[in-house]
């Protein structure tokens, strides 16, 4: 059973036993537009609930991505390196960008869940 | 003959790029809008613009070494050159051509005078390790500029050495951090604040020399939010705060009215004030930043002073520095003693803890001469004349757009008009799109999704240089687009543009995610074509 869990920097994490899959949302790939280049954290590098820690890269722009909750990095999509474009085609699928292990589960409950993160992205509109 | 021309073809592959088919040329030309190949598709072997004479005969010491195969220059006659560089700076939008609109930028006027003053055998034969005894002149003309920019900043240094904003930037911070060094603070202050709308330069900078950048979010006006900042900066004991880096004017086009209570929280925190001069050209001969409280501040020649910008030649970036920074300034400097200039160089002369030499030589010297030929024929009257004007024009092109675009923010602006792009909703035009359309009206379009604050932004730098009446032309062309967008033209004409412009809508995407880098020889195999690959 999993959980998705969103920040307000537009990241989602989908959470598996202790393991957290992050990428960005839909909102956020639209934002960007076409995205060229995404850089990733090395396995086994920690990470603090809020630190800068991948890049992407879009034809508008290069952001920031903040690491949702604290923990190690377990794998980077690899693939991203090749085909970016999957950040723009499953930006919750395919374009996940890295995994990693969760230092404090109770790090989630400061996130939103998927109709909090709606509401929040329709304020913005 | 021509490599990729066909008789019977016409230009293989360009016709079709620059216009339907129905309406290709021969040629691939559009009247007097000439398709150029590269210089390495022109000409032939065997070819050559002069006759040179056979080379002596030595003996050959190469030792088996001698190059046997092609070295691939092109074989151009002189005219064919001369046609080839004419024709492609045709294709090139420059400030001598039109509005160049690009916000940011302050694509000024390059005075003529500047050149003739910098081709003065004087000046532009100079070598840089000439004997001090017979470059006088030159390094006077180092001091009077240098003069004029601690004048015209209010602060009591300069180092004249930085090439251009970016290194200023590098110069700067690193004053910043020989000075924490000084104090004992280097490892104590890790942190460099940097507004959400700063220059991409600025946290880079940061970063560079080991700082971790922590973002300042902007208020509703566009202005640093003061509360965050001082929430930011922390106690005055045991801050981590090195330094802050802003704009002022900021990116937004707008001054920071708080400036003053920045500077005073900033330097009560113990950290440093690092002012980012790119948007000078607003406030010269008004304001000086040394009153604001601003510790370093760049100075962009090619911006403000009207030295030219990109291939035009070198960039210069002088960083004025408060007393509290001054004592780190990099060499060399000029000095005057008795009734002569010398240059003070590392390992003589020097006091305080100077962060050492930043560039070869003195700077840009070229560069030097065109800005204070710039300054001293504008004169202090003129310099505040200009800053006014950029002001006015800036004003001038946004209230006259504001009841079809979108102003990002409201009330007056500074040297630039900030749109963002409201006023497309569900046109299905995007910002994006509404620039390119700019092309086929003629102008080079402004600055686009920058500053990042401002959603699908538009930044319009008229600069002080134009004259109303082309101001009027290039407002009317974006009222026009601006009308078209919202009347319920179809996107899609908006999608196909540019249609005018040699070549249409390219694709960005696939030229950032697969640059081709080089050019090769199109009779390569296919498989080791990295422009098929990236095709593919």
């Amino acid at each position: 059973m999993s959980t998705v869990k969103y920040s307000n920097e537009h990241e989602w994490i989908r959470v598996e036993g202790d393991i957290g899959t992050i990428g960005i949302t839909q909102y956020a790939q639209e934002q960007l537009g076409d995205v060229v280049f995404v850089e990733l954290p090395q396995a086994g590098r920690k990470v603090a609930k809020g630190e800068a820690c991948a890049v992407v890269e879009s034809v508008k722009a290069a952001s920031d991505i903040y690491a949702p909750v604290s923990g190690e990095v377990t794998e980077a999509n690899a693939a991203l390196g090749d085909a970016p474009g999957d950040v723009n085609a499953e930006p919750t699928g395919r374009g996940w960008f890295f995994k990693l292990r969760l230092a404090d589960k109770s790090e989630l409950d400061g996130l939103m869940d998927e109709a909090a993160y709606a509401g929040f992205v329709k304020a913005l509109a | 003959m021509v490599q990729s021309f066909d008789r019977s073809q016409g230009r293989v592959g360009v016709a079709a790029a620059a216009a339907p088919a129905s309406e290709a040329t021969f040629t691939g030309n559009r009247g007097l809008q000439i398709e150029e190949p590269l210089i390495f598709e022109l000409g032939q072997s065997g070819r050559c613009g002069v006759d040179l004479p056979e080379p002596p005969k030595v003996k050959d010491r190469l030792n088996g070494l001698r190059r046997t195969g092609e070295i691939g220059l092109p074989g151009l006659s002189e005219p064919q050159v001369v046609q080839h560089y004419t024709r492609l700076s045709q294709k090139n939008y420059a400030i001598d051509m039109g509005v160049y609109s690009l916000g940011s930028c302050t694509m000024k006027h390059n005075p003529r005078l500047n050149e003739k003053v910098a081709r003065l055998p004087g000046i532009g034969d100079l070598h840089p390790l000439q004997p001090v005894s017979t470059v006088q002149g030159a390094l006077e003309v180092i001091d009077s500029l240098a003069h004029w920019l601690k004048t015209l900043t209010g602060m009591p240094a300069v180092a004249m050495s930085p090439a251009a904003g970016a290194h200023g930037e590098m110069c700067g911070m690193m004053a910043v951090a020989a000075a924490l060094e000084a104090k004992g603070e280097r490892g104590q202050r890790k942190v460099v604040l940097a507004p959400e709308s700063a220059h991409g330069t600025n946290p880079a900078t940061a970063a560079a020399l080991g700082f971790t950048v922590k973002p300042i979010p902007a208020n509703e006006r566009g202005r640093v939010d003061l509360l965050a900042l001082k929430a930011a900066l922390g106690p005055a004991n045991g801050s981590e705060v090195a330094a802050i880096m802003l704009t002022n004017p900021n990116t937004c086009g707008l001054f920071e009215n708080d400036i003053i209570e920045i500077a005073q929280a900033v330097h009560a925190a113990g950290a440093y004030f690092y002012c980012d001069g790119a948007n000078f050209n607003a406030i010269v001969g008004r304001v000086r930043p040394g009153d604001l409280g601003v510790d370093c501040m760049h100075i962009n020649l090619h911006k403000t002073f009207s030295t030219p910008h990109g291939g035009g030649g070198p960039g210069a970036g002088p960083v004025v520095l408060s007393a509290a920074l001054a004592s780190h300034a990099p060499y060399p400097w000029i000095v005057r003693d008795g009734e002569g200039w010398r240059i003070a160089e590392e390992g003589r002369e020097i006091a305080g803890t100077p962060i050492g030499r930043l560039k070869a030589f003195h700077g840009q010297m070229g560069m030097f001469t065109r800005a204070l030929a710039y300054i001293m024929s504008h004169g202090a009257d003129g310099l505040r004349q200009a800053s006014a004007d950029a002001v006015l024009s800036a004003n001038y092109v946004m209230a006259s757009l504001k009841d079809v675009m979108s102003p990002a923010f409201d009330g007056p602006c500074m040297h630039e008009a900030l749109f963002d792009d409201s006023f497309l909703k569900d046109t299905g035009v995007s910002t994006l799109d509404f620039a390119k359309a700019m092309i086929d009206e003629g102008y080079h379009p402004m600055t686009m999704y920058f500053p990042l604050v401002v959603h699908g932004a538009l930044l319009i730098e008229p600069t002080e240089s134009q004259a109303k009446e082309d101001l009027d032309l290039f407002i009317a062309a974006l009222r026009s687009l601006a009308e078209r967008a919202k009347g319920g033209q179809s996107a899609d004409a908006f999608k196909a543009a540019p249609r005018f412009a040699p070549r249409r809508r390219l694709d960005e995407t696939l030229a950032a995610r697969k640059p081709v880098l080089r050019w090769r020889p199109s009779n390569r195999p296919p498989e080791d074509d990295p422009l098929k690959q990236a095709a593919e």
